[in-house]
């Protein structure tokens, strides 16, 4: 990284980087706020606060849209293109939805550290968008470092809970080793081309000596490793799932979708940056390298497949919302993997449009799933399966915003899900990867299976006991409502008429192909 | 008039305006709510019928078109320097011999259906929501010409079937609400998979005038792609789009297994039979006059027409499946005790009679196939609505405790006995055309099959009789005594059980003494699939 270039820092630049300095300040305001407020007013001070810097911070990102071409800061090492603005979008809006969720959460659960809650969203959204633009590994690192520590310590904010504890420590201790052996992936990417910036190591590697092709092996296989972590995407989800078994549901469900979608950028930037589209060198081993974008991004697939696999297979034998939520989490990773994986080729350039429709998807179903459960937990005391039994009966609406909701998860129309799968597979149809695409559709049965174990104790089971834990007094937010519907009904818009998303991201991309 | 309307757009919805009036009519109130849904359920038929009258058979070509774009995606273009690059799904509708008069089946069977609802005691509301809904579904899968159409229809049907076995049905419903989810759900897949793979490759076309590039669902696109028209990207060797040979047979194959799933062809026949076992009569009416219907319906249209030549290699070995269906069908009923999993067996070998007419590749037996699909969705529908009935009078479907009920219902015995042997196929009713233009076409192509064959119709027949001989002729249970008309708890049929039952009854007679209502529209649209099949194969030889 060169210092020099942070001089010619200027007043327009300020503004370019708003919603990210805006959440800077927004973290500094709770922070400091929670010094001088009384406990009980601060809850709501703290959590209005933090929803109006998102809004604003989104508000700022719009002109962004506007842009003819991508612009750098720091010398290159932030990058402000169109892919960030739109995942950036994306990420506030779910961070805002989360706030949403969390209105009331401190109270109910005893949190009493409701400064720190809000401050640590805002900061761990800030490492997210920090993730999404940066173009250069330090400051990747550092956007991946703030999301992740944020995270682990929002895990193990319910400091008395004993399941809260140990998530938050396995995180901690997972999200460590992972981020060592992504440094180490990342020292050797640094020290085969000497340069921290992306498009630097993509040029010395392409005209890398064929004897380092063994070490940009390696590189890719830990960091493939290391970001597997992070997204909680199998082999690697146990640490996550403790997490989000532990963590109260608003952080759980943060965990499931702004740690994901950053994650999910963090490889694209990392992957298309260092590996994508390696011209042939000349030299005796051209082969290998060619073959070296082609297994990173094969790599990237098989955690794509394995994610769907176990994450959908896991789900069918839990018992308990929260750990089926966070299976189905590990499940669309896969889904979200998948995109990821399959690289541009002549006939398929829309697999950055069709990520971010999946992403939108799973957005949207997780995090009214999430709202879901929150319901359910309130009315029933528990976060078991039976909790969700007789939910037609108790509260019809609710129950029907969930169902949509639940479709979604499934891949079933008239939902985003439906859709989200559907250009997903053919995506891989477009690259003859015919396997995989019946392999996904096949996987997709499992989730039917699961998903409907749910519709039934909603819609078929009659019998509803309150357990001894729930409190008949505990009213239900009408934010919680606010968000299932807003999930449930944008989903099934997104899934009549897909393009009112696909189209203008599409066009979005077409004005800046340059990713990298 | 009706050329002026949307005729296919305004039955697809009518459905839904009733679920709208459903959606806000008040929970508790069961009959206003029984009402609306038996109301609304026959403004479908009302313009299914409209579309029957209104279409030309002897054109025989696709009528009553209505299509729109709905999806448009544009993709990156740049790099095959095209100057448009979509994907593209319409909006598309339109009826020929083959989908239209499934289509008045359909309307016909969730009609009747919705008035032999009264045995339905709770949960109104839901019930008829997720009856209409059903309805739209599966009448927008039999009209829909494009590939993410039909997809989209198919896989919503799966919910609403599930709430419908799984809500009102036996002891067991939920489990088999569960199988029947898993086994079509795996269909749907792999039909889904099996269409993505045509869009993506048959699908692909390019204007050269104007480089516009393009994927396209629609139905009539892939088949000129595929066959007609040799320019098509589809038909050339090495390039993303083309379509090898090996890709086709699989692609036959998933599409067999997927719709096999939903026939059912046999192995995979369990679930089905589960269901209609399980579910409330009236759901097993829409189970076997629809949603096997439907099965078959794919299996023709995407699977044998798309695929001619692999359908016209696997015709022996599918042939050979449908004929043990329709013994192992026919012997397995024979051993049920009870009367709805016998009901649901002897359709599975009815189903399979129907595989055995498909892989006939001549226009009887297609036509036969068809024919048979129609007659037997109006039969087994009139039989699960009287065995509803029997149910409710004897308070159980079980063979031993219906022995010699038959004097104290004389209706419901005699249309049971007319139902049973029209199931059976007897001459004059509507079993017989079907059935008899299906051997016509089995003697032609297979012999040794339609020997064997004659002795599953002969089986057929003699389970028919002898699973009513005993209503008829024992002695009644002492239980029993004294029911019936004489004074008993239930008298013969009520009128809302009557209603449906002389609607089906009256066409089961009009088809079977002039078939001809169906054939004149079905036959001319098959002669086209047989002429398309014939003259691919022969190219295909060359």
């Amino acid at each position: 990284m060169d210092t020099s270039a942070w001089s010619s820092f200027n007043a327009g630049d300020m503004l370019r980087l708003a919603p990210e300095l805006l959440l800077l300040a927004g973290f500094a305001l709770i922070l400091l706020l929670d010094l001088f407020l009384p406990t009980a007013r601060a809850r709501q001070v703290h959590n209005g606060l933090a929803l109006a810097v998102i809004a604003v911070a989104a508000g700022l990102l719009l002109p962004q849209f506007g842009m003819k071409e991508p612009l750098l800061f720091f010398g290159g090492s932030y990058r402000i293109d169109p892919f960030s603005s739109v995942m950036k979008l994306l990420l506030l809006g779910g961070t805002g939805l989360i706030l949403l969720l969390s209105r009331g959460v401190t109270e109910r659960e005893r949190i009493t550290a409701a400064g720190e809650y809000h401050a640590l969203l805002l900061s761990a959204s800030l490492g997210a968008l920090v993730m999404v633009s940066s173009t250069d590994l330090i400051t990747l690192y550092i956007g991946l470092e703030t999301l992740s520590l944020s995270s682990s310590v929002l895990a193990g904010i319910r400091r008395r809970d004993r399941k809260a504890n140990e998530g938050a420590f396995k995180l901690f201790l997972q999200g460590g080793i992972a981020s060592a052996i992504i440094l180490y992936g990342m020292s050797l990417l640094y020290g085969i081309s000497g340069s921290t910036r992306l498009d630097g190591i993509r040029e010395s590697i392409r005209t890398v000596d064929p004897g380092f092709i063994p070490l940009l092996y390696a590189a890719a296989i830990l960091l493939l490793v290391g970001i597997g972590v992070k997204l909680a995407a199998a082999p690697f989800h146990d640490g996550a799932i403790a997490a989000s078994e532990g963590a109260s549901p608003p952080i759980a469900a943060f965990h499931a979708v702004i740690g994901r979608g950053a994650g999910i950028a963090l490889l694209l930037r990392l992957f298309y940056g260092g590996f994508y589209g390696q011209p042939v060198p000349e030299g005796a081993l051209a082969e290998g390298a060619s073959l070296l974008a082609q297994d990173a991004f094969q790599g990237i697939l098989v955690l794509a497949v394995l994610s769907t696999a176990v994450g959908n297979l896991l789900a069918l034998r839990q018992t308990n919302g929260r750990r089926l939520l966070a299976y189905a989490g590990v499940a669309g990773t896969g889904c979200l993997l998948l995109p990821a994986g399959i690289s541009f080729s002549t006939v398929s350039l829309t697999s950055l449009a069709e990520l971010v429709y999946a992403f939108t998807a799973y957005l949207l179903m997780m995090l009214g799933s999430y709202a879901g459960l929150m319901i359910v937990e309130r009315l029933s005391g528990n976060s078991e399966l039976s909790g969700f039994s007789g939910l037609y009966y108790r509260s019809p609406g609710t129950a029907a915003a969930l169902l949509l909701v639940l479709l979604s998860l499934a891949g079933l129309p008239v939902t985003a899900g439906f859709f989200s799968k559907l250009f997903l597979l053919f995506g891989a149809v477009q690259l003859r990867m015919y396997g995989i695409a019946l392999f996904m559709a096949v996987a997709s049965v499992l989730a039917l299976v699961y998903v409907f174990r749910l519709i039934r104790q909603m819609f078929l089971r009659g019998e509803w006991e309150a357990s001894p834990n729930a409190n008949p007094n505990d009213t239900i937010p009408w934010t919680l409502k606010a968000v299932l519907w807003g999930c449930a009904i944008t989903g099934v818009l997104l899934g009549l008429f897909p393009q009112m998303l696909l189209g203008p991201i599409t066009n979005i991309f077409k004005r800046a192909m340059d990713f990298f | 008039m009706w050329d002026k309307l949307p005729l296919l757009s305004l039955l697809l919805a009518s459905p839904l305006l009733g679920v709208l009036f459903l959606a806000v009519a008040p929970k508790g109130n069961g009959r206003l709510l029984q009402r609306m849904g038996m109301a609304t359920s026959f403004l479908p038929l009302l313009f299914a019928g409209t579309a029957y009258v209104h279409y030309q058979g002897v054109v025989g070509t696709l009528q009553l078109a209505e299509r729109y774009p709905w999806i448009r995606i544009p993709l990156e273009r740049e790099l095959l320097g095209a100057s448009t690059y979509t994907l593209t799904f319409d909006y598309h509708l339109a009826a020929d011999g083959l989908s239209l008069p499934l289509v008045f089946l359909t309307a016909l069977v969730f009609a009747m259906a919705s008035l032999a609802s009264r045995q339905i005691k709770k949960r109104w509301k839901l019930f008829y929501i997720q009856l209409l809904l059903l309805e739209t579904a599966v009448i927008g899968l039999l009209l829909a010409r494009d590939l993410a159409l039909f997809l989209l229809f198919l896989a919503f049907a799966l919910v609403p079937m599930y709430f419908l076995v799984g809500i009102w049905g036996g002891a067991d419903r939920e489990k088999a609400a569960s199988r029947f989810l898993v086994t079509a759900g795996m269909g749907v897949a792999l039909i889904a998979t099996a269409f993505l793979i045509l869009i993506g490759t048959a699908g692909f076309t390019v204007e050269e005038s104007t480089m516009a590039f393009r994927y396209s669902g629609d139905l009539d696109t892939i088949r000129m792609n595929l066959f007609t028209n040799p320019a098509a990207y589809v038909n050339y060797v090495d390039n993303p789009f083309t379509m090898t040979t090996g890709m086709r047979v699989s692609l036959f194959g998933l599409l067999v297994a997927g719709f096999g799933l939903l026939l059912p062809i046999v192995p995979f026949h369990r679930a089905a039979v589960r269901v209609q076992a399980e579910a409330a009569s009236c759901i097993s009416m829409i189970h076997s006059a629809v949603w096997m219907t439907m099965g078959a319906y794919g299996l023709l249209r995407f699977a044998f027409v798309l695929f001619p030549e692999q359908a016209k290699a696997a015709a022996s070995s599918l042939a050979v499946l449908g004929l043990i269906g329709f013994l192992y069908g026919a012997l397995v009923a024979l051993a049920q005790r009870e009367l709805r999993s016998f009901l649901a067996y002897a359709n599975v070998s009815q189903m399979s009679l129907v595989l055995l007419g498909l892989t006939t590749f001549s226009t009887e037996g297609w036509t036969g196939a068809v024919l048979l699909l129609v007659s037997h969705g109006l039969i087994s529908a009139l039989l699960f609505l009287l065995i509803g009935s029997w149910g409710e009078r004897a308070g159980s479907t079980e063979l031993v405790r219906l022995a010699g009920l038959g004097s104290a219902y004389p209706f419901l015995t005699g249309v049971l006995l007319f139902a049973s042997f029209a199931f059976a196929g007897l001459p004059g009713l509507a079993g017989f055309p079907g059935q008899l233009l299906i051997f016509i076409g089995i003697a032609k192509s297979h012999r040794g099959v339609a020997a064997a064959a004659v002795i599953g119709i002969l089986l057929l027949a003699a389970v028919m009789l002898r699973t009513i001989q005993g209503l008829l002729f024992q002695k009644p249970r002492e239980e029993h005594r004294g029911q019936g008309a004489g004074g008993g708890s239930r008298g013969d049929a009520a009128l809302w059980e009557a209603v449906p039952i002389i609607v089906l009854t009256t066409l089961i007679l009009l088809v079977g003494i002039y078939p001809g209502i169906v054939s004149q529209h079905v036959e001319k649209t098959i002669a086209g699939f047989t002429a398309h099949i014939q003259s691919s194969v022969e190219k295909g030889g060359d």
